[in-house]
């Protein structure tokens, strides 16, 4: 069978059913359009939900995983609130996003994609979110020109905070950590390997 | 005729005693009403008034009642005596609630009052006590013709309700279409999977039971009567032939799948492995006699991917085919997806559809069928071809906007529709009368209707068979009298009357067999059918006046007039529904009713004082069709919406009665304008007696040229649509159509 005609096979459908966070839920979708009228950032999606729906029912693999659409999602609610049908859609989107980044198919610099591997990682290394760190990373993620330039814009907000005692300047070289740090890594090891299996990714 | 002497009764309830001068108006019943008895009571309705009535018939010889009181549609129970004939003047609703309660406003109050008064007294004058059908037939038997789902639940509805029934089956077994299906749709929680037809059990309870007769292989070649008297001959197979006597008859004579030889371009008649959806019912109970999957048909390979096609030869918009949606197709191709999902959920089950359809609960069979991984794709097939053991399925994806997506499978399921098997369509038949009368070319006109063959075979002048409304599905109001067809006591029903699946034919065929059960007993008390269910009276008509023009029986929406051999009508009582069209189109008006006729309207609106030119006070007739308009003017009376004094209100029993001469009439007294109110027509008609206002509307498209030879304004004569809903558009049409007359001034006749 040639791979034209294979497209409307269900082998895609199955994968997303196994791998993808709720994915079992796609199936179910009955394509009346109400979350894609719902979404607030709808017209700047490449491929609204229902049409990320339709095209995984038509084993379009690639152009899903690689679409920087279900990366568009601010997890308003909107269309899981609206669905007749009940499908949690903005899990779902976020659940071919990690699937698609896990294999490495994930559009490169779309940024909810990079600030989202730049928040897991700052998490990971204390157990804690540093937003000193992260934010500065942020700042600096387009060269340091640009960093220096966003710095200075949110100087008044960042001094704001130091004096509210809000925000520690000293975070930045002595990062504080939850107790057993070495416990949370190897929990977060365990889940992956979990997840891993499950979602049989290596 | 025994001696005439009318007592007028006024009442002084509901507010009409403080608003209006009731002696005055009893001075006028008395002196220009020529009533006998006249007197006011304070509450005429309660058991005190009502017996003050009761004791002038009894004491005083009244034979006609007129009650000057609220609207003939409120309190009808108080009112209803015995023995005598009622007229009413509608001085509550007519009058006082639809004028303003003010001291400038009493005067014309007064005089529209009065004017009810005088017409109320004129309409009981010209009324006669309904004597009852004297035809009436006590025959109560029913003739279900068809054998299938539908008919047998309404010959074993009727016999559970303890009445005989004849069934007539064409062919050699009870169960129809559903006796070709594998399993059914589900009926019932939680609608999951598919069930078992529950069609042999129907078929047996339908052969046990003692009330029901069953002629299998049998047609109705000859049907000929009316309600409680029809006399059906079935015509065997073997050639014998038996007439059965029966009262009323349900027609459930069902459909015909849509020839899915007509869509080769779906590949249909190419490849055996594309199939209708009988087609596959046929695979699926084949298979199942085997223990057997479903097998590709071209080599009896396994099936991995099955494909439905939606809307195949149906919503179709070039007028090739089937213009409309049949309703049932969509849960059918759910099951089927089905059939090969439950016995292997690795096949590929791919429904294409544009809009899926599932009435009733199929909206959670449908999620079932999601749940079990059948595939919906919303697109729209262009192309079925033939790929080796498979097919390619060439469609449009509608969401994704792909023209050419391809969908590869083993069996491709066309979804056709459902053609009513109505027998002839009459209509056509009198358009190529019509033509063949007009043009010596009678043989270039063979429309595709005339060939098909009649179900029912009446004898009745204006053809055969039902008529029909739309692409051949028989007359009835789907909304308002479902069941009713344009032929009194035969009651169609099933898919003959519209597209529907197996639960809503059942559903159907109930309640047909209950209008059948309530024509043949009132068939047997000379009672009418709906919608004037109880009237007594019927239509009878002057013979030496008639001029055999043949108008009432051409123009009677019911078929009740048949013509006896010297052309004269012959009125068929219990197939009439009393709507007076005939009354309406008789150009030498012979016909009349005991209690409404041309004399009960045309002295009513003789009644009216006439006012002369100079007084500025026009005088406006509305003719309102007693199902909506009038019903709609009351209720916006209730609603105490006011409108012009100057109107002079009277009900008819439907626009198709309103006979030309009221107009001229009208117009000769001195009325200034005429408007006639009645119910929408067309395909999407509301006018209860279906036709009437239809024929109102064009007897009234030619007076225009009537007016203009008097030299009249043809605005003096307006038709309205007036729904039962129109409350408050009611009385702004008539102060506009005032506002009208206001403008191009007084009736020229006045006073002639």
């Amino acid at each position: 069978m040639t791979e034209m005609t294979a497209k409307y096979r269900n082998s895609f459908l199955k994968e997303v059913e196994e791998r993808v966070e709720e994915g079992h839920w796609v199936k179910m979708c009955m394509q009346c359009g109400v979350c894609a009228g719902s979404c607030p950032l709808g017209p700047h999606w490449a491929h609204p939900p229902q049409e990320i729906f339709m095209m995984i029912r038509a084993g379009k693999r690639e152009e899903v995983l690689t679409s920087d659409s279900m990366w568009m999602c601010t997890s308003c609610y909107n269309c899981v609130v609206r669905c007749p049908r009940k499908l949690p859609i903005t899990h779902i989107m976020h659940g071919l996003a990690n699937l698609a980044h896990r294999l490495g198919v994930a559009p490169k610099n779309q940024p909810t994609r990079q600030f989202a591997k730049m928040f897991w990682d700052n998490l990971g290394k204390t157990g804690r979110v540093n937003e000193l760190r992260l934010s500065l990373s942020l700042y600096f993620k387009d060269g340091f020109g640009q960093g220096i330039k966003n710095a200075m814009a949110m100087k008044d907000v960042g001094l704001g905070l130091v004096k509210a005692k809000r925000l520690n300047p000293m975070e930045i070289v002595a990062p504080h950590s939850i107790k057993d740090k070495s416990g949370f890594q190897a929990m977060l090891k365990k889940a992956r390997e979990i997840e891993d299996r499950r979602k049989r990714l290596s | 005729m025994s001696e005439q002497k009318i007592g007028a009764y006024i009442c002084q309830g509901c507010g009409l005693g403080e608003r209006l001068d009731t002696a005055e108006l009893a001075k006028v019943a008395q002196k220009e009403g020529k009533a006998a008895v006249v007197r006011e009571h304070a509450f005429l309705c309660n058991s005190a008034g009502i017996q003050l009535i009761q004791e002038d018939i009894d004491n005083e010889g009244v034979t006609h009642v007129m009650v000057a009181a609220c609207s003939r549609r409120a309190k009808t129970e108080a009112f209803n005596l015995d023995k005598v004939a009622i007229a009413r003047a509608n001085l509550r609703e007519g009058v006082i609630w639809t004028q303003p309660d003010t001291d400038e406003a009493r005067e014309l109050t007064q005089e529209m009052a009065a004017d009810y008064v005088r017409m109320g007294c004129a309409e009981a004058k010209n009324m006669t006590l309904p004597g009852g059908n004297p035809n009436t037939a006590h025959n109560k038997r029913i003739l279900v013709v068809g054998g299938g789902v539908s008919g047998m639940t309404a010959a074993l509805e009727s016999a559970k309700a303890g009445y005989q029934v004849v069934l007539v089956e064409k062919t050699g077994q009870l169960g129809g279409w559903a006796a070709k299906l594998h399993k059914r749709v589900p009926f019932a929680e939680p609608f999951r999977d598919p069930q078992d037809s529950g069609v042999a059990a129907l078929a047996a309870a339908v052969e046990s039971h003692g009330n029901i007769t069953v002629h299998l292989n049998a047609i109705t070649s000859q049907t000929d009567g009316s309600p409680g008297q029809f006399s059906v001959e079935i015509s065997q197979e073997s050639g014998s032939t038996v007439t059965e006597e029966v009262g009323s008859i349900v027609q459930a004579t069902g459909f015909t799948l849509y020839d899915a030889n007509k869509l080769p371009e779906l590949g249909y008649g190419k490849t055996p492995n594309v199939v209708d959806q009988a087609g596959l019912e046929k695979l699926a109970q084949e298979a199942a006699a085997k223990g057997e999957p479903i097998r590709r048909p071209s080599d009896g390979g396994d099936v991995k991917s099955v494909v439905f096609v939606q809307c195949a030869g149906q919503r179709d918009d070039t007028g090739k085919h089937l213009p409309y949606c049949s309703g049932f197709c969509c849960n059918t191709s759910i099951k089927q997806a089905m059939y090969f999902k439950d016995a292997n959920p690795d096949t590929d089950a791919a429904v294409i559809y544009t809009d899926l359809r599932v009435p009733g609960n199929g909206e959670d069979f449908y999620r079932s069928a999601q749940d079990k991984g059948v595939t919906f794709t919303k697109g729209k097939v262009s192309a079925v071809e033939s790929n080796g053991n498979g097919c390619k399925v060439t469609f449009h994806d509608l969401i994704l906007n792909d023209q050419s997506a391809v969908a590869e499978a083993d069996l491709v399921v066309l979804a056709t529709g459902q053609v009513p098997n109505s027998g002839v369509n009459i209509d056509a038949l009198v358009a190529t009368d019509n033509e063949a009368e007009e043009s010596a070319e009678a043989e270039t006109v063979a429309p595709e209707e005339i060939k098909v063959v009649s179900v029912l075979n009446l004898t009745y002048r204006q053809g055969p068979d039902i008529p029909q409304l739309k692409y051949g599905f028989t007359d009835s109001h789907f909304i308002c009298f479902p069941y009713e067809s344009r032929r009194t006591g035969i009651y169609p029903c099933g898919p003959v009357r519209r597209p529907m699946d197996m639960l809503q034919a059942m559903e159907d065929a109930t309640g047909a067999a209950m209008k059948a059960i309530q024509a043949v007993e009132n068939a047997s008390v000379g009672r009418a059918a709906h919608p004037r269910s109880g009237d007594l009276s019927y239509p009878s008509f002057r013979i030496e006046g008639c001029t055999q023009c043949k108008r009432c029986t051409v123009e009677c929406p019911f078929g009740a007039i048949d013509e006896d051999e010297k052309r004269y009508p012959v009125f068929n009582e219990s197939r009439c529904r009393r709507c007076g069209t005939c009354m309406g189109a008789c150009p030498v008006r012979v016909i009349s009713f005991e209690n409404y006729s041309v004399d009960t309207v045309g002295s009513q609106l003789k009644a009216v004082d006439m006012p002369d030119e100079f007084d500025e006070k026009p005088r406006i007739l509305v003719l309102a069709c007693e199902n909506d308009a009038y019903p709609a003017l009351d209720m916006s009376a209730m609603k105490r919406n006011t409108y012009s004094a100057f109107v002079r209100v009277i009900p008819v029993r439907c626009l198709g009665s309103v006979n030309t001469i009221f107009i001229t009439d009208a117009l000769n007294s001195g009325y200034d304008g005429v408007m006639m109110m009645g119910c929408k027509h067309g395909d999407d008609y509301q006018c209860h007696f279906v036709k009437g206002s239809e024929l109102a509307s064009y007897r009234m498209s030619k007076i225009d040229d009537t007016l203009k030879g008097l030299n009249l304004e043809t605005e003096r004569v307006a038709s309205y649509d007036v729904a039962i809903t129109d409350i408050d558009r009611v009385p702004q049409l008539i102060n506009d159509y005032a506002a009208t007359i206001d403008e191009i001034g007084m009736n020229p006749f006045k006073g002639f």
